[in-house]
Parts: C-alpha cells; sequence; structure tokens
C-alpha cells in the first residue's frame, strides 16, 4: 500500500484535529484570527504539495482510492476553495463570534471530504465522502444560530440530502446487482460488456437524479436559493465554488465511464437538464431583490453551462468543464466574498442597498462588477474563455442548437448583471459612510480578481493543464 | 424458505404503508419498527446474519427509539391528529402508483446477476477483513465523520448567550 497516495487527504484531517485540539489548549478567545490565518496557510501549502504531484496517475487499496490527474485538479480546486473561504471567514468573525475554531475545522473537513469524493474508486468510499461532506455542510449552515433562516436553510439541506442520497443509494444498488460489483472500473467492465438491461436505464435516471441534486441542476434545485441564503455567506460561497464542483468531479467520473453503453439515453437527458437549467436559472435571477438569491440563481444557471461540457462527451467536453469549475472558483468567490463582506459590515443583503457602492467602496464595487461580468461571460475575463469552451466543445458534437440558446440566455444574463452595475454606479446611496474591508478579504479578493483578469487575458497556462488532465483521464 | 420471504415482504411493505397512513405520529413510528424487522427477516434469508443484527439493533433499538423520543419531546396538540396527510394526498398516492410500476415493470424485466457461490457460515470475519484492508478508507473517514457529526451536534445543541 502505498500510503504517499494519500498524504494530502492526510495532512487536511491533521491540521483539521489539529486546530480542534490547539483551540482547546489555547483557553482564550483573542487567536481566532490568526487560527483563520493558520488554516489559509496550512491550505496553502498542502495545495502547493498537491499542485507539484498533479501528474500521479495510480490506484491503491484494490482499485477503491484512484490517484489520477483528475482527481488531483480537484484537489487543487477544493484546497483553493477552502484557502479562500477560510480567508473569508475571518472577516465574517463579527457575525460568527462563537466556536470559531470549530467552524475552521468543519470547513478543513469539508475540503477534506470533497477530496475524497473525487479520490473514489468504488460506490461505498465515494457514498461516505458524500455523507461526509453533507454532515460538514450541514452544521456550517446552521451556524448563524440567532438568525431565524440559518436553522430554516440547514433543516432543508438536511432533509433535501437524504432524499437525494436515498436515490443515489437506489441508483448504486441497482448498479450492484446488475454487475456483482462496487468499484467503478468492475461495474464499467460488466456494463460494456453486453447490451444495456432494462434496469440499467433506471439506474442511469436514479443516479442522475442524485447527483443533479447535489450539483442544483433544474428541477432538482429548490434547496439551492433557500440554503443559498440563510447560510453564513463564506459557507454559501463553499457551496457555490467547492460543493458544486465536487458534485461535477463525480459526474465525470461516473457518466464518461460507467454509463458509457448508455451514453445516448444520457447524453438527452443531460442535454435536457442543461437547458432547462441554464434557462430558469437565468430567468428567475432577474426578478430577484436580495443578493445572495440572486447569486445563487446566478450559480444554478451557470452550473446549466458546465453540464454542457458532459452532454459534448469526450476530452474536450471534459476540459471545457474543467476550465470552466476552476474560473467559477474565482469569478463566483469574488460575488459572494463582496456580499460576505456587505452584509457583515452593513448587515443587509438587499440589492436595493447596494446603491452607490462605488462611492462607499471602489474597491468593492469593482471586485463586484469584473467577477458579476466575469460570469455573464463578458469578453476579456475569464468567464468568457471558459464559456466559449463549452459553447465550442457542443458545436464541435453537433449540438449546435443547446450552444445557441446558451448564447441567447447568456445574453440576457449580462442584461440583469449590468442592473447590478447600475444600482452600484449609478444610484445615490443613502448612506455615506465607507464599507471597510479586513485584510484577508482584501487579499482573498485582489487574488480572485486578478486570476479571473489575467485568465480572460491569458488563458493558456490554464488550458495547457486541463488538456494534460482531460487526456490522462480519457487516453 | 418462500413462505418466509413472502410473509417477511409482506410485512415490511404494509407495515410501511401503514406507517405513512396512519394519522398517530407514535403509531406511525411503531409500524415503522415493524417495517425495519420485516426486513432484517429478509436479510436472515440472504445469509446476511450480521446485517440483520445490525439492523434491529441500530434501526429498530436505537433509530426508532431516538424517533420516539424526539416526538415526546417536540409534541403539541393532539397526538391522534399529529401526522395528518396534506392536500396533496391524491396527486402524491398517484405519482407513486405510476413510479411503483415503472419500476417493477424495468426491474422485472431485467436479467439480474444471481451469485453462485455458497454462503459463508459467518459473515462478521470476511466484513471485518475487508473494513481493515479494502475499505480501510471509508471506515477511517467514518471516524472522521462521526466527530464532525459529534462537534456539530455540540455547537447546535448549545444555547445561544445572551448578551
Amino acid at each position: 500500500m502505498n500510503y504517499v497516495l494519500f498524504l494530502p487527504e492526510l495532512l487536511v484531517a491533521g491540521l483539521g484535529l489539529l486546530l480542534l485540539v490547539v483551540h482547546l489548549l489555547w483557553r482564550t478567545q483573542d487567536g481566532s484570527r490568526s487560527f483563520g490565518y493558520f488554516t489559509a496557510a496550512g491550505l496553502a501549502a498542502i495545495a502547493l504539495y498537491a499542485y507539484f504531484n498533479l501528474g500521479v496517475n495510480q490506484t491503491t487499496l484494490e482499485g477503491t482510492w484512484v490517484s489520477d490527474p483528475l482527481a488531483a485538479f480537484f484537489k487543487l480546486l477544493f484546497l483553493l476553495a477552502g484557502i479562500l473561504v477560510a480567508l473569508s471567514s475571518i472577516s465574517y468573525l463579527r457575525v460568527i463570534k462563537e466556536y470559531f475554531t470549530e467552524y475552521l475545522m468543519l470547513v478543513v473537513f469539508a475540503t477534506l471530504s470533497m477530496m475524497l469524493v473525487v479520490s473514489a474508486g468504488d460506490l461505498i468510499s465515494l457514498y461516505i465522502g458524500l455523507e461526509f461532506m453533507a454532515i460538514c455542510f450541514c452544521v456550517l449552515t446552521c451556524y448563524l444560530k440567532t438568525s431565524p433562516k440559518s436553522p430554516e436553510a440547514a433543516l432543508k439541506y438536511i432533509v433535501i440530502n437524504a432524499f437525494s442520497s436515498a436515490v443515489l443509494l437506489y441508483g448504486f444498488s441497482l448498479l450492484f446487482g446488475l454487475t456483482g460489483s462496487v468499484s467503478i472500473t468492475g461495474i464499467t467492465q460488466a456494463l460494456t460488456a453486453s447490451d444495456p438491461q432494462p434496469a440499467v436505464y433506471l439506474a442511469l435516471v436514479l443516479v442522475l437524479a442524485g447527483f443533479s441534486f447535489k450539483t442544483s441542476l433544474v428541477p432538482f434545485h429548490m434547496w439551492t436559493p433557500d440554503v443559498y441564503e440563510g447560510a453564513p455567506t463564506p459557507i454559501t460561497n463553499f457551496f457555490a465554488i467547492g460543493s458544486k464542483a465536487a458534485g461535477f468531479g463525480l459526474m465525470i467520473r461516473v457518466f464518461l465511464t460507467v454509463f458509457s453503453a448508455t451514453a445516448g439515453t444520457l447524453v438527452l437527458l443531460l442535454a435536457v437538464l442543461s437547458f432547462l437549467t441554464f434557462t430558469i436559472g437565468n430567468l428567475v435571477a432577474l426578478p430577484q431583490t436580495n443578493i445572495k438569491r440572486f447569486l445563487a440563481y446566478a450559480s444554478i444557471g451557470s452550473a446549466g453551462y458546465i453540464i454542457m461540457g458532459l452532454v459534448a462527451g469526450g476530452r474536450t467536453g471534459v476540459e471545457a468543464i474543467l476550465f470552466y469549475l476552476m474560473i467559477n472558483v474565482f469569478s463566483t468567490f469574488g460575488a459572494f466574498g463582496v456580499a460576505s463582506v456587505f452584509g457583515s459590515t452593513v448587515g443587509t443583503d438587499e440589492i436595493a442597498d447596494y446603491a452607490g457602492l462605488s462611492k462607499r467602496s471602489p474597491f468593492l464595487a469593482l471586485v463586484m462588477l469584473l467577477s458579476t461580468l466575469s460570469l455573464a461571460g463578458v469578453p476579456g475575463l475569464a468567464g468568457f474563455v471558459a464559456k466559449f469552451y463549452v459553447f465550442l466543445a457542443l458545436v464541435h458534437k453537433g449540438f449546435a442548437w443547446l450552444a445557441l440558446v446558451g448564447v441567447v440566455i447568456s445574453i440576457v444574463s449580462v442584461f440583469y448583471f449590468l442592473r447590478l452595475a447600475k444600482v452600484m454606479y449609478v444610484y445615490e446611496a443613502s448612506e455615506k459612510e465607507p464599507v471597510r474591508v479586513d485584510a484577508s478579504m482584501q487579499l482573498a479578493l485582489a487574488a480572485s480578481m486578478v486570476v479571473t483578469v489575467v485568465f480572460g487575458v491569458y488563458p493558456t497556462p490554464l488550458v495547457n493543464l486541463v488538456g494534460q488532465v482531460a487526456q490522462a483521464f480519457l487516453p | 424458505m418462500t413462505v418466509v420471504f413472502w410473509i417477511a415482504a409482506a410485512l415490511t411493505v404494509l407495515a410501511a404503508l401503514t406507517m405513512v397512513g396512519v394519522t398517530n405520529l407514535v403509531h406511525s413510528a411503531l409500524a415503522l419498527a415493524l417495517s425495519l424487522l420485516g426486513i432484517a427477516v429478509l436479510f436472515i434469508l440472504l445469509s446476511a446474519d450480521f446485517l440483520a443484527a445490525i439492523q434491529i439493533l441500530i434501526y429498530v433499538g436505537a433509530v426508532v427509539v431516538l424517533l420516539v423520543f424526539g416526538i415526546m419531546l417536540i409534541q403539541r396538540g393532539d397526538m391522534k391528529e399529529s401526522n395528518l396527510p396534506n392536500r396533496y394526498v391524491g396527486v402524491a398516492t398517484l405519482v407513486v402508483l405510476v413510479v411503483v410500476g415503472l419500476f417493477s415493470w424495468l426491474i422485472s424485466t431485467t436479467d439480474w446477476q444471481v451469485s453462485t457461490a455458497a454462503p459463508v457460515p459467518s459473515t462478521v470475519e470476511p466484513i471485518a477483513r475487508l473494513l481493515f484492508t479494502r475499505y480501510i478508507i471509508p471506515f477511517e473517514v467514518a471516524g472522521l465523520l462521526l466527530l464532525a457529526a459529534v462537534i456539530g451536534a455540540i455547537i447546535l445543541a448549545r444555547e445561544v448567550k445572551s448578551k
């Protein structure tokens, strides 16, 4: 057994446990801020290690643990998301107040759970990872005990998650019954060896529904706006950039292997889901008045574009998804990050209160403008390149109609993102008091905007990276 | 064997239907316990003795008891009307019937893999062996999961400090 293959996970688990123990020895409340920086630094060191081990391609423990470039890419993504969330949580301390170290520990464990999920080579490891993720996110969602919306969001999340897990498990049990194996490679071999049985389609639909809950695709998105609104904003951010990416990582790993024998049906279902998701997500975002609900629907909409990569399938499709997800981390983080600072200092999440933000904090207004324009796919920013790759992959596979509708809806989304820009830049502020931004948050927001702009102008390094990852996954 | 299977299967399904149908929440919990016992019998028929024991210990023993405690602690109003159907009962029945019909049709037209291996005399040892070799990571992760759940439960259950 090669322990080095799960060294990143061991380190992340160690970091989480260390936070728990050190906090008990510390016995003071003043250290919370430094614990936040410590968490971010620890995750950054592990991310650096993960970056230099992107090329490893091995399995261990009889195939239940897969260390391939695809898993490594997602681990890097989750670690980056974890760093950004830890940094943004420091500035959220004035809202959280109690049990901040435990909060950080749960953030680290949530990162760990997502890393486990993408490395799972069999359905049992995969399911345990998903449940671990759900527990961490559920507790984190409920952290604002004094706000009535936070426990409600946590309850909704836990109930919907239990339901989706049940659906997913039913699908898994059918796969096991059909093939007598729980390992992804074993199931793939057994299913591709013969013509698909009727129950394969049932398993396909159930597994797809289960994953669609996790990635909040329409019509499985009902929980998303409520949970995103009720959760502490850094956790909302983690949902949108981390947990969603984990769901897509699983979809890539399971759908492009296990269900390759029923690819026709799968692609058709995915195309319908994609169409519903980006149209409904973007159109329902229009009338929202709460920034978190607004960004939640925008994030649902972008899931519709990400899933297009799976519709296209093949190496180009995988490349497009990976690129989109990595860009999504930074652009979405910027938008929710501004909402987090604004919500915790000014104490409101209403879009109307963002009036005159350009005067109160030019930095926040600029970050919000850049990240929302990137999410909308305006040329010059990374979001445009991401959408371009997805549409290109689609047209390449003969789904020009879907790409065309996607472009049209994308233009509509520019309109509502510009409405937000108008509120921030044109409307007069009712209050003139400047909005203060913490150093940690300035660092996180500035870094994510630099990435968004640089990859918008010069995406080649990331394109090469996702190219190598996709090449290793689908040789 | 077959007779026992049909009795256990019928018991499981009927108890599950009773659980949804009755209007008293405590009766629902008891019906749930009965349904879970029926599943334990099915496990025994499949020579999964360890799973059957765990099913009774954890589900019938712990989960249902916790459920009853939960009902006792948060119950208010008349217990006889604590589990009333809502206005979607007609639509829900229709959807469930369609889904059950569709699933049964797909499942019954499929050739399933049937294991020809002889059942092992005791399943405890092979399960333990698998947990500490092939499934060591899920096993350890389950430990971390419980840690996160325990800490989460403590944080969420503690009262909010008043200023």
